[in-house]
C-alpha cells in the first residue's frame, strides 16, 4: 500500500499499456475524412454529368436547376443547423444534471438518473422523436401567454434527448477518470462534495470530454434529416417537394447528392477540429 | 472527559489515538494503534511497507473513517458519526505522496483555492500570503506556473505551500520524498525540516531514516498494524529492543 519507490528499471514497473497517438487508433473510424470528401464530389459530379446526359432535349441543365433551388435548400439547412445546435445546448445542460445525478452518493437519485440515461441511451432515435411530435401539445400556456410549438420545436426536443443520455454518460466517465487522488487533496484541504467538483473535478473534465462532445454534435447534424420524417421543412424535406414539383427522374441522384455535400462542408471542420482538440489535451 | 474540546489545553496531547482498529474487508490494517502527539512535537512513523502507516494518517484527518478506538485531536473525538470533518480538517494539513496539486490552476492559484473558497477569506489578502508562502519554500518566481510545469520536489513544495496557506495546527506527510529523484528529495526534506523548527506539529510517514534521526522528537516503529516500539531518536537507534526493528533497521541502514 505504501512505500512503492520510483524505478529506473522498465521490469520492475507495473505493466501499462503504451498509448496511441491521438487520432491513430480510435475506437471508431472517424467520420467525414478529407478522403470522403473527394469521393463525394466525385460522385456528385458525375452524378449531374450522367444526370444530363439522360436529360431530354430542351431541358435546362441539371447545374443551373440545383443553382435555381439553392437558396430554398440553404433556408432547409438553416433549419437543420438551428435544431442541432439548440438540440445540444439543451441536451448539454440535462446531460451536466444528469451526469452529476449519475455520480450521486445518494443511491436513489443515482439509481433513477441510470435508468433516465440507459432509456434515452438506447431507445431509437426515431421513436423519440415519434413521441415528442405526438405527445407534446401544439401549444403551451406559460402564466396566460399562449406560446405555440411548432414541428422543429418538438424535433428539437425529440433530439435533446438522446444528446442529454448521451452527454450524461460523458460527464460520468471523464470524472471517474480523475485520479482519486484529486478527489483525497481536496478533501483534506477541508472542500465540500460540491465545491471539490465544481472547482476541481469538473474543470478537469472539460477538457477531456470536449472531443466525444463535439463528435457527438457531428453525429446531431447528421441525425436532424430525421425530422423530415415527421414533417419538418428542413433540407431534406425540401429537397423532396423540389424533385416532385420538377418531375424529373435524373434530377434524384444529384439533388441527394448535393444535400449531402452541405452536410459534409458543415462537419468536416468540426471533424478536423476534433482531433486537433484531441491531439492537443493527449499531449499534456 | 478527553472528549469536550472546550476542556482541552494545549498541555495535553494535540493528537490522542487509543486502540485504533482499522479493518479493510477481513484484512487488518491498524490493529490497536496508540500514540501521543504533544504540540511542537515531530513525530516519524517508519516501518515496512504495508505496516498501515498511510492509514494511519488518514484516519487522522478522517480521510479514513476507523473501526474502533479512539482518535482525539485538539480534545475533539474523530470516531463520531456527529463530527464536524470539515472544521478537523481545516487544523490538520497533509501532503501526500503524489503531491496531488490541481494541474487545471497554476502554483500560487493552488495555493489559494482552499483559504479563498473554504475559509471565505479576502482574495487580496489571500495572494499575499500565498506569495509569502511561495517564498517560504523557496519557489518565489514560479507562481505563474502550472504543476506539470514543475519538477517533482517543486510540486511537492507547492503541496506544502499550499497545506500551509490553510494554517492547520498539524501538518500529516504521507512519504512526501517517497515519489521524487534522488536529487530534490533533499530540498523537500529541508522545507520540512524549517517548518518542524519553526515549531509545527508534523507527523511524518517516511524511509529517509538519516532524515527521521535529524528532526524526530519521537520515532515510531509500525509492522503489521501495530506499534512495535517508540522512542527518541538517539536512544531508538542505538538501541532498539525488539527484533523486528532490528531486522528492518539492519535492511535499511
Amino acid at each position: 500500500m505504501s512505500g512503492v519507490r520510483r524505478t529506473d528499471l522498465a521490469v520492475l514497473e507495473p505493466f501499462r499499456p503504451r498509448r496511441a497517438p491521438a487520432g491513430a487508433a480510435r475506437n471508431s473510424p472517424l467520420p467525414f475524412t478529407a478522403r470522403q470528401g473527394f469521393v463525394l464530389i466525385g460522385a456528385l459530379a458525375l452524378a449531374v454529368c450522367i444526370g444530363d446526359a439522360e436529360a431530354g432535349p430542351g431541358a435546362p441543365s441539371i447545374p443551373a436547376t440545383i443553382l435555381k433551388w439553392t437558396p430554398l435548400l440553404a433556408q432547409g439547412f438553416a433549419l437543420n443547423i438551428a435544431m442541432s445546435v439548440l438540440a445540444m445546448a439543451i441536451g448539454t445542460v440535462l446531460g451536466l444534471a444528469l451526469g452529476l445525478g449519475l455520480i450521486s452518493l445518494t443511491r436513489p437519485a443515482r439509481a433513477l438518473s441510470w435508468l433516465i440515461t440507459q432509456f434515452f441511451r438506447n431507445a431509437p432515435w426515431l421513436v423519440l422523436l415519434f413521441y415528442c411530435i405526438l405527445l407534446m401539445p401544439f401549444e403551451v400556456r406559460i402564466g396566460g401567454v399562449i406560446v405555440p410549438l411548432p414541428g422543429w420545436a418538438k424535433a428539437t426536443a425529440g433530439l435533446a434527448l438522446p444528446v442529454m443520455a448521451n452527454v450524461a454518460e460523458l460527464v460520468r466517465g471523464a470524472v471517474q477518470s480523475i485520479p482519486s487522488g484529486q478527489w483525497e487533496a481536496s478533501e483534506a484541504l477541508a472542500f465540500t462534495r460540491l465545491q471539490t467538483l465544481r472547482l476541481v473535478i469538473l474543470p478537469q473534465c472539460v477538457k477531456r470530454m470536449m472531443p466525444p462532445w463535439m463528435n457527438l454534435y457531428a453525429i446531431v447534424v447528421v441525425a436532424t434529416p430525421l425530422t423530415s420524417i415527421v414533417g419538418v421543412s428542413e433540407a431534406m424535406t425540401l429537397t423532396g417537394d423540389v424533385l416532385s414539383s420538377e418531375g424529373r427522374t435524373e434530377l434524384l441522384v444529384p439533388m441527394y447528392l448535393y444535400l449531402l455535400t452541405w452536410f459534409f462542408i458543415y462537419c468536416y471542420p468540426i471533424a478536423r477540429a476534433t482531433v486537433a482538440v484531441e491531439r492537443r489535451f493527449a499531449v499534456r | 472527559m478527553m472528549a469536550d474540546p472546550a476542556a482541552w489545553n494545549p498541555g495535553l496531547p494535540l493528537i490522542r489515538m487509543r486502540d485504533v482498529i482499522k479493518k479493510f474487508g477481513q484484512t487488518t490494517i491498524l490493529d490497536g494503534i496508540s500514540l501521543d502527539v504533544m504540540k511542537g512535537q515531530v513525530i516519524c512513523i517508519i516501518g515496512p511497507s504495508g505496516a498501515g502507516k498511510s492509514t494511519l494518517l488518514r484516519c487522522i484527518n478522517a480521510l479514513v473513517p476507523i473501526d474502533s478506538g479512539s482518535i482525539l485531536v485538539e480534545g475533539q473525538e474523530v470516531n463520531d458519526p456527529r463530527l464536524d470533518k470539515l472544521a478537523l480538517r481545516r487544523k490538520v494539513g497533509m501532503v501526500f505522496q503524489q503531491y496531488n496539486l490541481f494541474p487545471h490552476r497554476t502554483a500560487l492559484a493552488n495555493i489559494m483555492m482552499a483559504p479563498v473558497h473554504v475559509l471565505k477569506r479576502k482574495r487580496a489578502e489571500v495572494e499575499a500570503q500565498a506569495r509569502a508562502l511561495m517564498r517560504k519554500v523557496r519557489l518565489d518566481g514560479k507562481e505563474g506556473f502550472y504543476p506539470g510545469e514543475l519538477s517533482g520536489g517543486q510540486q511537492q513544495r507547492v503541496a506544502i505551500a499550499r497545506s500551509l496557506a490553510m494554517q492547520p495546527d498539524v501538518m500529516l506527510f504521507d512519504e512526501v520524498t517517497a515519489a521524487l529523484d534522488p536529487e530534490t528529495v533533499k530540498e523537500v526534506l529541508v522545507t520540512i525540516r524549517d517548518l518542524a523548527e519553526e515549531g509545527m506539529t508534523c507527523v511524518i510517514v517516511t524511509h529517509e531514516m538519516g532524515f527521521a534521526r535529524e528532526v524526530a522528537d519521537e520515532i515510531y516503529f509500525t509492522d503489521r498494524g501495530v506499534v512495535v516500539e517508540h522512542g527518541p531518536p538517539a536512544e531508538f537507534f542505538a538501541n532498539c529492543r525488539d527484533e523486528r526493528t532490528r531486522q528492518f533497521l539492519s535492511q535499511i541502514l
